[in-house]
């Protein structure tokens, strides 16, 4: 790379503010498009006001898979407008939306400006010129409309059938054939970014647990790491092995249940059936650890809130071995099925090329054949010590990101095991001083849907003046819109379940 | 055929026995109802109300108020505390009719509330309740809690229960999430669409108060806003035991007696 360029950082380090250049706009776009075609992914790309209304700030950090490094950099952008990145780096597209809804900056030449989560700037700017005494009704809009005869429009949520969070589908369809999906969220914004500012406080930790709250271990750990790098707190190997153990837990307990859905949204309810059992077994097994299936309280800053004596590890194994062998058997019977593989095979296509140019993080992506997992790519944690194998498939179907989730399963129990039969020493929790002022520092870890990235920026008092959250959904709806072309509407469902996306996660 | 033959008898019964047995075993680190032992609070300590995320510990004449509602049972309380004033304790049964009953003061680990819905609403809905679920902002924790009740180990169904595609075929709401402003008129849409008479039931802390969202402006504090609720069930998640417990003895059903067909 030439010299007009990023810092160099690792994942959970923190830098001084200072550290990160602030480049001319020319130069900040030639950075991210050179870094892109070089192979690097952009893990966030953020606004942050500066004191003066008229300047804001962009930051961008980007990850090197090969190098196992990140990259940050930032640039100002005078007045309301900034021009687009996204006709030449498909994958900033949303990050960009998300920039002119937060600050009111308006990328030019972004060839879809609408908003993300439907609700006002933090500046007196609204890039989509709508006044202050017109509400925002979310997912109100423009969507992409395909004219003729026989074309038909269905539009669904944000309510939904079933247990779900909302989120609003608008198809274009030709009798059962979808031609385009658009897919408008925001309907979960609890305005979580914002309220992280001046923490951390009491409450701060539990936003990082409801952020998605079947990815509380995820995006806790995230959060804890950083709190660590701006404290320089070092944590001890005990409490890294139960947290990585306690992320692989939440993997298995999400990755069955998706297989389970899998199966009962093609009408095979043997899978469907004993997987939704199954999954709550893996979700005790986190209880076992901390007294809350979803992982509540387990992940603290300095470490972990519940140490696991030799008793308890030997149920967690006892537990893990009966889970195992009974996951084998449901789940086998699947690749075992004529009826099933015949719906999960080539339906839902995700082409490699596109989960490049999308950004693609996760299962999805590495069911599309692509390397990519931040527990070998950017490792922190006990997986800088740990080795899981990463698990690909080239098909980029349903089938593949379910055979992928089946991979994993296996990898993940194994680590466990590996892990629970030799817990080292040392204290679960250490203290943690203050954060340090004027600082800048990014974790990411591999959530069970893909790359968590948090960022934070603190303030001269060590307090957060800006909190960035980047959920694996976020990288990851587009692909989902991307698929439906082409296919028939019925199976939407099951090419939804097989990415099976957070919408709070999405719309913070 | 045979493997999946097979693969059904390795697979055994799950289906728990409760309430016609003892409930399926709690872990042993659950923190249910909180008790409260007044008389080891020392005066004007307030460590409690600092450490508690929500504001949902008030103190008053050296008496702490636990509000369940707003309880995110996270325990900060009671690790704070300098006495053991404040425990946890596997009393599952949290859910109450009315909002103030979730007010905890006391000592009592084994009181839990009476719900069950009046005569006339049970002649309609005691044996057959369909609800809709509305994720209004949800973080889908207690949504994937509610869920897992329709598998095969709760069996949600054998209750009467079932959960339906439409509010047009339903006889009340089970509302999660604090209630963003973006759900807010799908919310109302949804119960207003759903014939009468119709029963509300909030689950978890965002749907009682807003929970770790309470006071943002993004959201309405819980269901209580919006709607009039019939049930509450705290948590954060509610485990799907307080879930289960709070719904069939809301439809009159006790723990000690059994299915009358």
């Amino acid at each position: 790379m030439s010299d007009s360029q990023l810092s160099i950082l690792t994942n959970g380090q923190a830098v001084r503010l200072g550290a990160i250049p602030v480049l001319a706009f020319d130069r900040f776009r030639q950075a991210i498009l050179d870094g892109v075609a070089a192979g690097q992914r952009v893990s966030a790309l953020f606004g942050h006001a500066t004191l003066q209304s008229e300047l804001t700030q962009l930051y961008v950090v980007m990850a090197d898979d090969e190098q196992n490094l990140l990259y940050a950099g930032r640039t100002e952008i005078q007045g309301d407008q900034f021009p687009s990145l996204t006709p030449d780096c498909p994958q900033v597209h949303l990050f960009e939306r998300e920039i002119a809804e937060q600050f009111g900056l308006k990328p030019i030449g972004h060839p879809w400006l609408k908003p993300v989560r439907y609700h006002r700037s933090q500046t007196g700017r609204d890039a989509w010129g709508r006044s202050l005494d017109q509400p925002i009704q979310p997912a109100v809009g423009d969507f992409f409309r395909v004219e003729g005869d026989e074309v038909h429009e269905v539009a669904v949520g944000p309510v939904h059938a079933g247990i779900i969070e909302p989120g609003h589908f608008r198809f274009q369809c030709h009798g059962e054939q979808v031609f385009h999906l658009e897919i408008a969220l925001g309907f979960q914004h609890r305005g979580v970014e914002q309220a992280m500012v001046g923490g951390p406080d009491n409450r701060s930790i539990h936003y990082a647990q409801t952020l998605a709250g079947d990815t509380t271990i995820a995006h806790t750990t995230a959060y804890c790491q950083l709190l660590e790098a701006l404290a320089r707190c070092q944590k001890t190997a005990r409490a890294q092995m139960l947290r990585g153990v306690a992320l692989e837990l939440e993997r298995l307990a999400n990755h069955v249940g998706d297989l389970g859905a899998l199966a009962n949204d093609v009408g095979f309810l043997p899978t469907a059936s004993y997987c939704g059992r199954i999954r709550g077994d893996y979700l005790n097994m986190t209880a076992l650890l901390c007294g809350n299936r979803f992982g509540r309280g387990m992940i603290r800053p300095g470490g972990v809130g519940f140490d696991i004596d030799a008793a308890r590890a030997s149920e967690l194994l006892r537990r893990l071995e009966k889970a195992e062998k009974e996951t084998a058997i449901a789940i086998n019977l699947l690749w075992e099925t004529p009826s099933v593989m015949a719906r999960f095979e080539n339906t839902g296509l995700l082409p490699r090329e596109i989960a490049v140019q999308l950004g693609i993080v996760g299962p999805a992506a590495r069911a599309s054949g692509l390397v990519r997992d931040i527990r070998q790519d950017q490792p922190s944690g006990i997986f800088r010590f740990s080795n899981l194998l990463g698990s690909t498939c080239e098909t980029g179907d349903v089938f593949g990101r379910a055979f992928v989730r089946w991979l994993e399963i296996q990898q993940s129990i194994k680590f466990i095991r590996e892990q629970v039969a030799t817990i080292p020493d040392g204290l679960p929790l250490v203290s943690i001083g203050a954060l340090a002022p004027e600082s800048f520092a990014v974790t990411l870890d591999e959530g069970w849907r893909g790359e968590v990235c948090h960022v934070a920026i603190t303030d001269p008092h060590g307090r957060f003046a800006r909190y960035k959250i980047v959920d694996p959904s976020f990288h990851n709806w587009p692909a989902l819109a991307y698929v439906l072309r082409g296919q028939e509407i019925s199976d939407f469902p099951l090419c939804n379940k097989s990415f099976n996306l957070s919408y709070c996660g999405h719309d913070l | 055929m045979l493997k999946v033959t097979l693969a059904r008898l390795r697979q055994g019964h799950h289906t728990f026995k409760y309430p016609d047995g003892p409930p399926p075993q709690l872990p042993d680190r659950f923190l249910g109802r909180p008790t409260i032992d007044a008389a080891q609070c020392p005066a004007d300590c307030n460590a409690c109300v600092r450490a508690c995320p929500t504001s949902a510990i008030t103190v008053k004449d050296n008496q702490p108020v636990i509000d369940m509602g707003k309880c995110l049972f996270c325990a900060d309380c009671a690790k704070a505390c300098p006495q053991q004033t404040i425990k946890f304790s596997d009393n599952y049964c949290l859910a109450a009719r009315r909002r103030q009953e979730l007010l905890v003061a006391d000592n009592q680990a084994a009181r839990r509330c009476d719900v069950a819905m009046d005569k006339n609403l049970k002649k309609l809905f005691g044996r057959s309740l369909k609800l809709r679920q509305v994720s209004a902002g949800g973080c889908n924790a207690c949504e994937a809690d509610t869920n897992v009740l329709n598998t095969l180990a709760w069996d949600l169904g054998r209750f009467g229960i079932q959960f339906v595609a439409s509010p047009r075929h339903a006889d009340g709401l089970l509302i999660t999430g604090p209630v963003t402003q973006n759900m807010l008129l799908a919310l109302k849409k949804t119960y207003d669409a759903i014939p009468e008479p119709r029963i509300v039931i909030a689950v978890g802390a965002c749907a009682v108060s807003g929970g770790p969202y309470i006071d943002h402006e993004q959201a309405n504090n819980g269901t209580d806003a919006v709607v009039p609720v019939d049930l509450y069930i705290p948590g954060c998640p509610p485990h799907p035991l307080t879930i289960l417990d709070g719904l069939i003895r809301f439809l009159g059903r006790s723990d000690a007696k059994a299915i009358k067909s």
